[in-house]
């Protein structure tokens, strides 16, 4: 007993104070891409061809980066010569929107609230059913540490529950293979109305590394081809940060 | 045994596939058989089609010489099964009979494996149609049947957010009579995605193949690569290699020991750990941006150095996390109510543990010396490592322990080697892929030994390649562990394994 309290001394408090205080990253983790079209190269198309999974196009001219498919390598990063393309260390990357998941140079907007009738019901409590389906356990891990008393995703009033007729929404994982297509289904049915959709990770916003195999299914728009998306979280895997953050925006937790 | 019949090397190297005898099923069989009784295990054991027949090679491990042995030969529609006399073989046929509808005749437990149609247009040997995609788990699980017996199942989705996976226990009363795992939810298809490869997306999904082992997968895979091009990495890049490799040991085993102590309901561990894990993938961030280690490892060495500023840095936090780690760890294994718990529950016997191949932290906790770092060193980093820690219970407690025993083990290797980092370049491009050659690389991810294997054609292109993650192997062991125990018992027990889902079904 008394070595219990000895070691919760030595261990000391280590929840910590986002979103009133801001947490500090790796220095070398990659967050929101930052395009800087005054240093690019019109002619120069070094960062779309280094890119294995086409997160990367020129639109009118301009470079923009689908954080939707994009894994976070420093690929495109390293390549580009002009240092018009980098990672920022801002983890804030969620969209409502798949086509709000593309960066150009311009500003990017963070999650918007949920509707006022949405709002009022999950606003303070928001249970999730999340279900794995075909990814490679790094997102669940992930998602695994906002339980942890760093996060303590608890104090914002969201649980991940067991059943989903206990739940307020689902929130998927990985690329939807083939073998977890109907378990998918089924779990979203199970949820009584009105529900949310979150696709969380690259594999289930766009197939991710698997995208193009014939064992997955989202080889058009990820998950939202089978569910209505209310909440898309990109990385591989996101940073716990980015899940959160984009949570409790959706919430209406943060002004 | 004569020299002709096999071919042994150490992995690192890449064979023509010309110098590999082809021997008729007969000699396969009773060499393999003679291998195995000389104390080799099967490392891994694959098909590979060859215009109407199917190419088979086995790879075994002679662990204490630190020689793998490479036997080859060919089947055509079926063959008789090995299985029955050397049940490490078991899951290797079954996996064989759906990938390419080659039947192990004989074989006692023969049924799907990850639930796919098979690879090349033969008849499914369950009778599944073709045409349409598998049903997962859909086979004929084992019963028993009897007054007060009942089954219980669970899965694909379970309560927490974990794989999918799905559990038949058959008991009687509280006890459990005989436990079957029908996996395959996961399955992405990584193996035939990469035939034709190296894709410029092979590198991502070789490090999804099981997430919490991606610097594991994708040093054995660069190895793999490496040695088919035949330059290898950097002594700089191999150490910055081990660095990567112990921080994600310690990630996993520090999460792991607290996840043994939630379940039996010691919070303080519990909670301790699951923050110091965290700490420890942030770490792996400060190596290269990633808390996975994506992006890290590549065939021709690493993506990201540490100058001396960080390396210092880093052995600051590491000092702070090991005694952090040591409390809370120490907390719970001098605990005499959580030892009550793990003490003599899912014994797994040496005796078992042999005739199933074990690997990793599940065959050392058995009293098994099976580690990759000791038996097939590779590179520059890891030369000097200890003898594997090794504990002879099998039990949750002795899983528990290796786990513990390898943390502080990892603490010392990755001082040494962040302190000796050898001077150099962390990356030099491999060249073209030597043609119609094999290769093979092991790896000791932090539940065990990686086996890659890759085969090219003329063009210098991967027309195979098999990955054995040790949760293949060690899968069998939480069944067998299960037995005669209480149902309450499964989540210490399974979290003692923590065996990959992915890692499995690929």
């Amino acid at each position: 007993m008394f070595n219990i309290i000895r070691e919760r001394l030595a261990q000391g408090y280590r929840t910590g104070k986002y979103p009133k205080v801001e947490p500090v990253l790796a220095q070398r983790f990659r967050g929101r891409p930052v395009i800087k079209p005054q240093l690019c190269q019109p002619q120069c198309s070094l960062c779309i061809d280094s890119c294995p999974y086409g997160a990367i196009e020129r639109i009118n001219g301009k470079i923009c980066l689908d954080m939707g498919r994009c894994l976070f390598c420093p690929t495109c990063t390293d390549i580009c010569p002009h240092g018009a393309l980098t990672f920022s260390n801002d983890f804030r990357l969620a969209s409502n929107t798949r086509s709000g998941l593309i960066v150009d140079d311009t500003e990017y907007p963070m999650v918007q609230e949920l509707n006022t009738k949405m709002k009022k019901l999950f606003g303070r409590s928001l249970k999730l059913r999340q279900v794995s389906a075909g990814g490679c356990n790094a997102c669940e891990a992930d998602l695994n540490v906002l339980g942890t008393l760093t996060y303590d995703l608890g104090r914002f009033g969201i649980q991940f529950v067991a059943s989903p007729r206990h739940a307020d929404g689902i929130l998927i994982t990985g690329p939807i293979s083939e073998n977890m297509k109907s378990a998918v289904l089924d779990t979203y049915a199970a949820i009584p109305e009105p529900k949310l959709v979150i696709a969380s990770g690259a594999c289930a916003i766009g197939g991710g590394p698997f995208r193009g195999s014939p064992e997955v299914n989202n080889q058009l728009g990820g998950v939202g081809d089978l569910l209505p998306v209310d909440l898309y979280i990109p990385g591989c895997p996101p940073h716990p940060y980015t899940a959160l953050d984009a949570m409790i925006r959706l919430m209406g937790q943060i002004e | 045994m004569s020299q002709s019949k096999l071919i042994r090397f150490r992995h690192g190297t890449a064979i023509p596939l010309s110098e590999l005898p082809l021997l008729d099923f007969t000699t396969f069989r009773e060499s393999l058989l003679e291998e195995v009784g000389n104390h080799a295990r099967v490392a891994s054991f694959f098909g590979h089609p060859n215009e109407n027949v199917l190419d088979l090679y086995a790879i075994l491990s002679h662990d204490w010489q630190g020689e793998l042995a490479l036997l080859h030969t060919q089947v055509k529609d079926s063959y008789p099964s090995l299985t029955p006399d050397c049940p490490q073989m078991h899951l290797f046929e079954r996996e064989l009979a759906e990938q390419y509808g080659v039947r192990p005749e004989g074989h006692p437990w023969l049924k799907p494996v990850r639930f796919h149609n098979a690879w090349v247009g033969c008849a499914d040997i369950w009778g599944r149609d073709p045409l349409q995609h598998p049903v997962p788990g859909d086979m004929e699980f084992y019963r028993v049947e009897g007054e007060e017996v009942h089954e219980v199942g669970v899965g694909p989705v379970h309560a927490g957010v974990i794989e999918p996976g799905h559990f038949r226990f058959q008991c009687h009363g509280e006890e459990i009579m005989h436990l079957e795992i029908s996996l395959g939810f996961q399955h992405r298809g990584i193996e035939q995605m990469l035939s034709g490869g190296p894709h410029p997306t092979t590198p991502y999904q070789l490090e999804a193949a099981a997430g919490d082992t991606t610097i594991g997968h994708s040093c054995a895979y660069s190895q793999v690569i490496e040695s088919l091009s035949g330059r290898d990495a950097s002594p700089r890049a191999q150490a910055l290699r081990a660095v990567g490799l112990e921080l994600e040991r310690l990630a996993n085993h520090v999460g792991d020991v607290g996840a043994m102590a939630g379940d039996v309901g010691f919070l303080p561990t519990s909670s301790f750990c699951g923050r110091i894990r965290g700490d420890y993938l942030n770490l792996s961030a400060d190596l290269c941006g990633s808390r996975f280690g994506r992006g890290f490892v590549r065939p021709g060495g690493v993506l990201f150095d540490l100058n001396l500023e960080q390396v210092a840095n880093m052995l600051n936090k590491l000092e702070i996390l090991e005694k952090d780690s040591r409390g809370a760890i120490e907390l719970c294994f001098n605990n005499p109510s959580v030892l009550a718990r793990f003490e003599g529950v899912g014994c797994v016997s040496v005796d078992d543990a042999e005739t199933l191949g074990l690997v990793g932290v599940v065959a050392k906790a058995s009293g098994l010396v099976r580690d990759t770092r000791l038996h097939h060193p590779i590179g520059a980093g890891i030369k000097d490592y200890a003898p594997p820690v090794i504990e002879v219970e099998g039990d949750v407690c002795a899983r528990g322990n290796v786990r513990r025993r390898e943390i502080y083990a990892s603490h010392e290797l990755l001082r040494e080697t962040l302190n000796n980092l050898p001077e150099g370049t962390i990356y030099t491009e491999p060249a073209a892929l030597a043609p119609n050659s094999l290769a093979i690389s092991l790896c000791e991810g932090w539940r065990g030994e990686l086996v890659h294997c890759a085969i090219t054609n003329d063009a210098g292109k991967i027309s195979r390649y098999k990955i054995v993650d040790p949760s293949f192997h060690n899968w069998s062991a939480l069944a067998l562990a299960l037995r005669g125990e209480q149902i309450s018992d499964f989540p210490v027990c399974n979290k003692s394994f923590n065996l990959s889902y992915c890692g499995f079904d690929l």
